[in-house]
């Protein structure tokens, strides 16, 4: 790969002149093409089930924001090979993605992602709106189409503060792109559908975001009881899920204290309750 | 290049660019950008809203500019690109002011040696460190030199006579409220009035937030801040002793801190905007207008 640092003076000045649009992936597809994710590649064999894939996200909106978690396991096949991975993301000051799939392919996109939106921000002096944001990820999945095709499959699910509605949003993406934009909650990841089942009873509208966090704690509980390729909290080495609330003051991801408050709370339920709350039959 | 009237020296063509670059740099008001405790404070009288002569590059890394627009819109989205590929090949830290001032010295450099007309800009890069030490601000001209500048900077417009009164009143670790003061101070010719709120852009690059130190301040919180100021800006002239009577009675950090500085700032407090000084200095701000800024 070419870097800039290693041309000479002259032509590190392309860099002034491919003006023609604000978005950092469209200039770097033809300034430095190879840094991009890689689309055209023709893997000999399917590798999916040789490399991580990231699981369970669940997304809530609640009172003025919205709630994204997700669970800390990675999976080769049947193999877990990570405890204490990352899958949800800040995007920017008032959005964050989590991804399922093929974990080093959601990493890059996310990376990509977040540089995506600031070069917008910085070039244009504005922050781009909600739908904007959405569709940008979906542009970016879509073109992964190729390789989600040969097993490395990567899907985000993505969850923003939109300041002119004052109300969290949730999108949702499948291989092709998208966004489908949810109404209350989504899950995305192998544990999904049951997450989505205990979100489905637990969900309260107007809720807090306090409660909402309980509320997605529980719901990847529910998922890591029926799906193995989803962690549950690990009490031993003191793992927890991933907890980020976006709300009009912007993202914050809770510290690991508050979120082993609640899956304390949780647990002690559970000693006595193993299936969690239960909701209401009438 | 062509020479239509046959041979003239490279001295005297250099000359003549670098004195049409610095006629149009002085045409525009002057911005200034000096560290404070928590970081680096960009000041720049500017009475549109829409074009920026301050703007966030990086994470760490802000930028601020004199004279054309155009030309140095162009540096700031080169900036920007150069930054943000940086980060994205190898990692967010690995961006750093130096090796942007480097990026824009080079182009500048090479501008006003090979085009005909050198650019009429000249450039801040500001970066903020984990602490005080780590801070940077370099200082860019038309004709690609840097100058490595400690605690403050001032350029385009009256620069010289802004950086004077800008070193007199300059201190190390000022609060934010006394490092605007002593800016809006240095920007205003004595005797001269300030600008009006909505004519300043400020922003910061403070150490303490996360992720992105660069911060627009504006409206509200500007207002706050100047009203921390001992010398309110002469925006609402009915209003402006009372703030300055409630900055000085107040007890508030900023306010207290800036008491202490002394000097015409703290004078100029007590008697309204500006009211201490002879009432002969030029009206208005220090440019002669015709800025297209």
């Amino acid at each position: 790969m070419a870097s800039h640092r290693d041309l000479p003076a002259g032509l590190v000045n392309q860099i002034f002149h491919n003006t023609g649009s604000s978005s950092f992936t469209e200039f770097v597809s033809s300034y430095a093409p190879d840094l991009l994710p890689r689309r055209d590649e023709v893997l000999a064999t399917p590798i999916g089930d040789q490399v991580p894939h990231a699981t369970t996200i669940v997304a809530a909106t609640f009172a003025g924001g919205v709630v994204m978690a997700g669970d800390r396991r990675a999976t080769s096949g049947n193999i877990i090979s990570q405890r204490d991975v990352e899958k949800v993301f800040r995007a920017d000051d008032y959005s964050c993605m989590g991804i399922a799939g093929t974990a080093s392919t959601g990493l890059e996109f996310a990376r990509l992602y977040r540089v995506e939106l600031e070069h917008y921000e910085k070039v244009e002096g504005r922050s781009m709106s909600v739908q904007g944001k959405a569709n940008r990820l979906a542009t970016m999945i879509r073109g992964n189409l190729g390789m989600a095709m040969q097993g490395l499959v990567v899907v985000p699910l993505f969850a923003a503060y939109d300041p002119d509605k004052d109300e969290g949003r949730i999108f949702s993406y499948d291989v092709a792109g998208g966004p489908y934009e949810r109404e209350r909650f989504d899950a995305i990841g192998s544990g999904s559908i049951f997450a989505r089942g205990s979100l489905k009873k637990l969900y309260r509208d107007g809720a807090s975001a306090d409660d909402m966090a309980m509320t997605l704690i529980q719901a990847l509980y529910d998922a890591a009881d029926d799906d193995s390729a989803t962690g549950g909290p690990d009490v031993t080495r003191k793992i927890w899920p991933i907890v980020s609330v976006i709300d009009a003051d912007g993202f914050r991801r809770l510290t690991e204290e508050q979120v082993s408050g609640y899956v304390q709370q949780m647990l002690d339920a559970r000693m006595i309750s193993p299936d969690g709350p239960i909701a209401p039959l009438r | 290049m062509s020479m239509p009237f046959g041979y003239a020296s490279p001295e005297q063509i250099m000359r003549d660019k670098a004195d049409y670059a610095r006629k149009g740099i002085a045409r525009g008001r002057s911005v200034v950008v000096l560290q404070y405790v928590d970081g680096i404070l960009f000041v720049a009288p500017n009475p549109s809203r829409a074009l920026h002569k301050i703007s966030e590059i990086y994470d760490r890394i802000g930028f601020a500019a004199v004279g054309r627009y155009n030309e140095f819109e162009e540096l700031r989205l080169g900036g920007i690109r150069y930054a943000d590929i940086n980060g994205y090949t190898y990692d967010r830290s690995d961006v750093t002011g130096r090796g942007l001032a480097n990026l824009y010295a080079s182009n500048l450099g090479r501008i006003f040696t090979e085009s005909i007309k050198s650019l009429e800009v000249e450039v801040v890069v500001a970066e903020v460190g984990d602490t005080r030490e780590g801070d940077a601000i370099y200082r860019l001209t038309f004709d690609g030199s840097v100058f490595d500048e400690h605690g403050f900077a001032a350029m385009g417009g009256q620069a010289e006579a802004v950086s004077g009164r800008l070193k007199e009143r300059y201190r190390e670790s000022m609060s934010l409220a006394d490092a605007l003061e002593v800016a809006l101070t240095a920007l205003t010719e004595p005797g001269g009035e300030r600008p009006p709120v909505g004519q300043l852009e400020v922003a910061v690059l403070d150490r303490n937030r996360e992720h992105r130190k660069f911060l627009r301040l504006t409206g509200a919180r500007l207002e706050r801040l100047l009203a921390q100021t001992t010398t309110p800006p002469a925006a609402t002239p009915p209003s402006s002793g009372d703030a300055g009577e409630a900055g000085g009675t107040g007890g508030t950090e900023g306010a207290g801190g800036s008491g202490g500085a002394g000097g015409p700032a703290a004078s100029g407090g007590s008697a309204g905007s500006g009211g201490a000084l002879p009432p002969t200095g030029p009206e208005g701000d220090v440019d002669d207008g015709s800025s297209p800024l």
